[in-house]
């Protein structure tokens, strides 16, 4: 299945299943980035991580480098890292704060929105060199409730439009702030050999939970096992449009502020004490609890990232073959600090290369691609609840329970409708 | 490196000094626990509260403060290596083959009954046909207790600890 014919992409994904060549061959890569990744709302930024005036962070659109920039009157701009003369990357720091861009090469600089500022020895120029040509590229870019997005593209549809219905499940995501605004806390990065897709399946795959996670669960108190077992809560997922989902869990914490006077669970007993100390009102400590709880859903954005239960999880395909993932943890921005403590300790104990759930994710997806070098012709079953469970009415659009695989089955919809063009 | 003053210091002046021999011998013992799995007795090695700190960022003044790779206390230790040997973990079971060592070593300060040790640690491992290398700075804080020595806080800053790594199924 190394040559498959461009008109053949839409064949290799039916209603229930996709073919394995989706994982592993290198020229459906190769048109995924150009048909997928340059062709729609790619996410690149939370603004709290280029939250004053001058600070940027680097990302990536698909492949392409990009400096997510704050000019300073408080505009976003994304930018192509690099230099206009002769190429070079033009920022390597991860984030940081500047007013302006050097390329080191030759020193051609740039302000924060991409303009070209100063070319060192002008006269080696023909008096019409025009400063005006050779801005850095600036990609259309347009934010929805902190979160950061460009595209290459001017004429598709506008974000809130892109995101249609998944823009609720975004603001009740950020009730995790609990008033204060939610604001990253650091990240883990790390990488699998397997494709990206893989880890976009992930995300809205509650089937695995109990089994991959199992020492994750059983190193929890009892409260907290119950809380998590995810398959057993009435859950559901949702089809959302345009290869979006969301899966529930914990029905309980969609809204964070609902419920605010049931019993304080024990494991945030000492946290709720802590800010009782600190003076916070009652109501405001049930508030924050709750928040630093998480929410009990994953919301899977198509192409490259998804708002999982208490933080961003962002893929950026490298090749057919590997992937990287941030795990960006969040919480309260200006909240106590002792609140965003435990948000920490409380990513720590599940995500990054040594939390106790990561890397069995990440093993179970690198098994993925190994097992897919086998059989020529087998597809990838995406045929979990096709049909909502009987008995059961569809909480919404196109829904099953909570273990089917609808999510799945959504964002291959929309991989079919962008890659058979 | 005050950061390593933070917790509780059991040490005191009647205990004799830690020399480097003897601080050498208990490192490289514990090494060779890790390199083996061989955990129980690794979680018998520490303080009640010490700190076992896998930090991503390189300079940071109070690793309780942001975000880290690993920041346990004994708890955390406790369940961590529960989970390591519960034959349940895809990561760990099995888990990458390690060799290491450790070498390079500083005294960073000295007390009666308490010292601070700097050293570098080289780790390959190796797992499904595949041979990574990974270096780290290592601080231990280690205290006299009786007869023995325990690690108070261990602090392993990798090369690369803020930028891309991978699943770890063992411990550094
Ligand atoms: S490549 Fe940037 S100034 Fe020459
Ligand atoms: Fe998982």
């Amino acid at each position: 299945m190394t040559d498959v014919a461009v008109e053949d992409y839409a064949a290799l994904v039916r209603d229930d299943r996709v073919h394995t060549s989706l994982y592993r061959d290198a020229a459906i890569f190769e048109a995924e980035m150009d048909r997928i990744f340059k062709n729609s709302w790619v996410w690149v930024a939370h603004a709290s991580e280029i939250a004053d005036r001058n600070s940027y962070k680097t990302s990536y659109v698909g492949r392409q480098p990009v400096i997510v920039t704050r000019d300073k009157d408080g505009q976003v701009h994304v930018l192509l890292n690099r230099c206009r003369h002769r190429a070079a990357s033009i920022c390597e720091a991860r984030k940081g704060k500047s007013s302006v861009f050097v390329c080191p090469y030759h020193g051609w600089s740039y302000n924060v929105d991409g303009s070209l500022r100063k070319v060192p020895y002008a006269e080696g120029y023909r008096d019409d060199f025009d400063k005006a040509e050779f801005s850095l590229v600036s990609l259309r870019t347009e934010d929805y409730n902190g979160m950061i997005f460009a595209t290459f593209r001017e004429d598709i549809q506008p974000l809130a439009e892109y995101l249609g219905p998944a823009r609720k499940w975004i603001d009740l995501f950020m009730k995790q702030g609990a008033g204060f605004g939610v604001k990253a806390l650091g990240e883990h990065r790390f990488r699998f050999p397997g494709n990206w897709k893989i880890q976009l399946e992930n995300t809205t795959d509650a089937y695995h939970f109990p089994i991959v996670h199992k020492t994750f669960l059983s190193s929890l108190d009892e409260e907290t096992e119950n809380l998590m077992d995810v398959l057993g809560q009435g859950g559901w997922v949702e089809d959302l449009g345009n290869g979006h989902s969301v899966m529930v869990m914990i029905p309980d914490l969609i809204d964070l502020e609902d419920n605010l006077h049931a019993p304080i669970p024990e494991r945030f007993a000492d946290l709720a004490a802590e800010l009782a100390a600190e003076g916070h009102a009652d109501d405001q400590v049930r508030r924050i609890v709750r928040a630093v709880g998480g929410s009990g859903f994953n919301l899977n954005l198509f192409p490259n990232v998804a708002c999982s239960m208490a933080f961003f999880r962002v893929l950026r395909p490298i090749s057919v073959e590997e992937t990287e993932i941030q795990h960006i943890a969040i919480g309260m921005d200006g909240g106590p600090e002792a609140g965003n403590r435990m948000r920490m300790r409380l990513h720590e104990h599940f995500q990054g290369p040594m939390g106790f759930g990561t890397p069995d994710d990440a093993e179970g997806w690198e098994r993925v691609q190994r097992g897919a070098q086998a059989g020529d012709d087998l597809w990838i079953m995406l045929n979990r609840g096709v049909e909502a469970p009987e008995g059961r009415a569809a909480p919404g659009h196109n829904a099953g329970d909570v273990s089917a695989e609808t999510g799945m089955r959504a964002a291959y919809q929309m991989w079919k409708r962008m890659m058979a063009v | 490196m005050t950061t390593l003053t933070e917790t509780r210091n059991p040490a005191s002046a009647d205990l004799a000094p830690i020399g480097l021999v003897e601080a050498q011998a208990f490192v490289w013992a514990e090494a060779e626990l890790l390199d083996r799995h061989d955990y129980l007795p690794w979680l018998a090695l520490w303080t009640e509260d010490g700190r076992y700190i896998i930090p991503i960022e390189r300079d940071a003044d109070d690793y309780a403060a942001v975000l880290n790779i690993a920041y346990d206390d004994g708890e955390m230790r406790e369940a961590r290596v529960k989970r390591l040997r519960s034959g349940f973990s895809m990561s760990s079971a099995p888990p990458a083959r390690t060799v290491r060592t450790v070498s390079r070593f500083v005294v960073e300060t000295s007390e009666p009954g308490a010292l601070v040790l700097r050293a570098a640690q080289i780790i390959v491992e190796y797992k499904y046909t595949r041979t990574r290398t990974l270096a780290a700075d290592v601080t231990y804080r280690l205290v006299r207790e009786g007869e023995r020595l325990l690690l108070d806080r261990k602090v392993v800053t990798l090369i690369n600890s803020d930028d891309t790594l991978h699943g770890i199924g063992y411990l550094f």
